[in-house]
């Protein structure tokens, strides 16, 4: 088997074990959650007189020792059934498998975005390390880093739909609008700008300073002394004998970071009333709705484990000399 | 490497110099001491509880009874600030707190006793820096009730895999240095060389990574907050910004003022870290900066 074949499928098997992993600390949150793991499931007070409580426990076979529980859960988890939820009256799954392709296109475009901005603007910063474009990046960057989402996305409302009124500020698409075909392509894509920005915004910062931090160890080794002996233009220098050095250990990072992009969608969707997972999962702490909840949890952490795979896709494409990682 | 780079930093006078030199980090510090004093004397300048309507509503800066602007219900927002700020920083210090006890044992564990109790210890971190970590927060307030036991807990929970990581570096790079060698033949147990030898020794790295999570903590209890799933009791920042959040056409400055206490708090102490990675380890100091 070629070795790419062979760290593909080690890392497939380990993904399978965290999944399965965060499956059972999802389990035994229900049973560790003060109160009536029954009362949980159907999503506290109000919805749950005892007569229906009662019959959860005896669906869920609540009277069972735990490890029966356990074994229940597990192969519902693996059927992909998450379960019920009482609240919206749909299955946890259809409701969740609805909400991700918002989620999905939100993180994913800011993390494609933040990724390009923080290399360039990186790169541009180490680069110049020490002149104004460097301090000004690296300030930027600074108060970027420090600034919680939620507050940069109201302000972007305030500035851009409110005051200047350019974009607009809540929900996919102009309702009502009827637009078709490339109209309303643009128009949702005019809808994804501020939730975009405000996403990746941090995260630019946070690639900015690891792409610098890494060239500026990177610059002065020996084989980049080598290419300028050589005579090779500055801009292949930076791209092909720098670049490619310093990036790896921003690859890694970002790739450990998509679980927290995904908790961030939390925020924005919250923020611009975007219908995806993350509004699902504001939705559900308002209302109690614990079963929806953990459903969340272990799909963004499924988000996550494929993310991290594809990452380290990138990364034996990027660098040759890896091999079978521990 | 410099010969100046080589010699380790002594507290006193090296240390304080070095931090100085970095100007970031004293423009940190003294935005720091500010919202410390602030918090501090809270309850000096704002006597009455944050919660109280002290003013009508919507009243907007710079008004004669709320200097900057009252909510929706009448209350001071300079009030809830200065409030805030004590919730602010006692959950960012308890959390980050809880996060090093966890983070450091599990990673001397692992660090110095290596093998499978390392494979283990390494496994299990991992799992944890898999999990979306603002989700696993969530879920956890949201499940245990919002109150600052569970706040604190939670992002001490999701918080600690970094320091854990950090920690084991540090501890299997001292463990087979010469010092530990010496004590193990002196015969001292392995509690006393991990906690007297050479804990002590792999401080300063530890002390730079908790100053950033402090502000890591302040950011991740502001989002809780903004969810509404923050301490029902407690005044707090994140709160302030997610109540004025459907009102922001109305009323900017409810939303405004929140944050930027949030940002200013958050960039002083990640200013401030930088300096004591600066002060207190000097052979990285020189990196990124040139």
């Amino acid at each position: 088997m070629p070795r790419i074949a062979l760290f593909i499928s080690q890392r497939l098997v380990k993904a399978v074990f965290v999944v399965l992993a965060i499956a059972v600390f999802n389990f035994f949150l229900v049973h560790a959650a003060p109160g009536d793991p029954a009362a949980v499931m159907a999503g506290e007070a109000g919805a749950a007189d005892a007569k229906f409580v009662e019959q959860l426990r005896q669906q869920f076979g609540l009277d069972r020792p735990l490890y029966e529980q356990l074994g229940t859960y597990m192969s519902k988890v693996v059927q992909a059934d998450l379960g019920y939820s009482y609240r919206q009256q749909r299955p946890v799954f259809d409701l969740l498998v609805d909400r991700l392709p918002v989620t999905l296109s939100l993180t994913l475009t800011a993390f494609v975005l933040a990724l390009l901005g923080g290399i360039a603007l990186g790169t541009l910063a180490a680069m110049r390390a020490g002149t104004w474009s460097d301090t000004a990046i690296t300030v930027v960057g600074l108060t970027a880093y420090a600034t919680p989402i939620f507050w940069i996305g109201l302000m972007l409302i305030l500035l851009f739909s409110v005051n200047l009124g350019w974009l607009p500020a809540f929900g996919t698409e102009s309702i009502g609008a009827g637009y078709t075909g490339w109209e309303a392509f643009l128009d949702r894509a005019r809808h994804l700008v501020l939730p975009v920005t405000t996403l990746g915004l941090f995260y630019m910062a946070v690639y900015t300073r690891l792409t610098r931090a890494s060239i500026l160890e990177v610059r002065d080794m020996d084989f980049v002394k080598t290419a300028r002996a050589k005579g090779l233009p500055e801009w292949r220098i930076v791209s092909v004998h720098i670049l490619r050095n310093a990036i790896l250990p921003v690859i890694t990072v970002a790739g450990f970071q998509a679980g927290h992009l995904i908790g961030g969608s939390i925020l924005i969707e919250t923020v611009f009333a975007l219908p995806g997972i993350g509004r699902l999962a504001f939705e559900a702490v308002l209302q109690r709705d614990y079963q929806v909840l953990l459903g969340i949890f272990l799909l963004t952490s499924v988000v996550v484990v494929v993310f991290n795979l594809l990452t380290d896709l990138i990364y034996s494409l990027v660098d040759p000399r890896i091999e079978v990682a521990p | 490497m410099t010969a100046a780079a080589i010699t380790p930093s002594r507290k006193g006078a090296g240390f304080w110099g070095a931090f100085a030199r970095n100007k970031g980090a004293v423009i940190g510090l003294a935005f720091l001491t500010l919202i410390v004093l602030m918090a501090a004397f809270a309850d000096v300048l704002y006597p009455d509880s944050p919660w109280d309507m002290t003013a009508m509503p919507f009243q907007p800066p710079l008004s004669d009874d709320a200097l900057l602007g009252s909510d929706t219900l009448g209350r001071d927002i300079a009030a809830g600030i200065a409030h805030g700020a004590r919730v602010s920083l006692l959950i960012g210090l308890t959390s980050t707190a809880v996060a090093v006890l966890i983070g450091v044992f599990l990673g001397a564990v692992s660090g110095f006793y290596g093998g499978r109790v390392d494979d283990l210890v390494m496994r299990f971190t991992e799992l944890f820096q898999t999990i979306p970590n603002f989700v696993l927060a969530v879920v956890l307030v949201a499940i245990f009730t919002p109150s600052l036991t569970s706040i604190v807990l939670a992002i001490a929970i999701v918080s600690w895999p970094p320091l854990a990581r950090l920690a084991r570096g540090e501890f299997m790079s001292l463990r087979s240095r010469e010092f530990v060698h010496a004590a193990v033949t002196t015969g001292q147990s392995n509690m006393t060389i991990i906690w007297r030898q050479i804990l002590p020794n792999s401080l300063s790295p530890i002390i730079v990574s908790a100053s950033l999570m402090v502000a890591t903590a302040i950011l991740l209890e502001s989002s809780l907050s903004f969810l509404g799933l923050g301490d029902p009791n407690l005044m707090s920042w994140g709160y302030m910004v997610g109540a004025a959040r459907t009102v922001i056409r109305q009323a900017w400055w409810m939303s405004f003022f929140p944050g930027i206490a949030i940002l200013l708090t958050v960039l002083a102490l990640n200013l401030v870290g930088e300096g004591l990675n600066d002060a207190l380890n000097p052979k990285l100091a020189r990196k990124g900066r040139s």
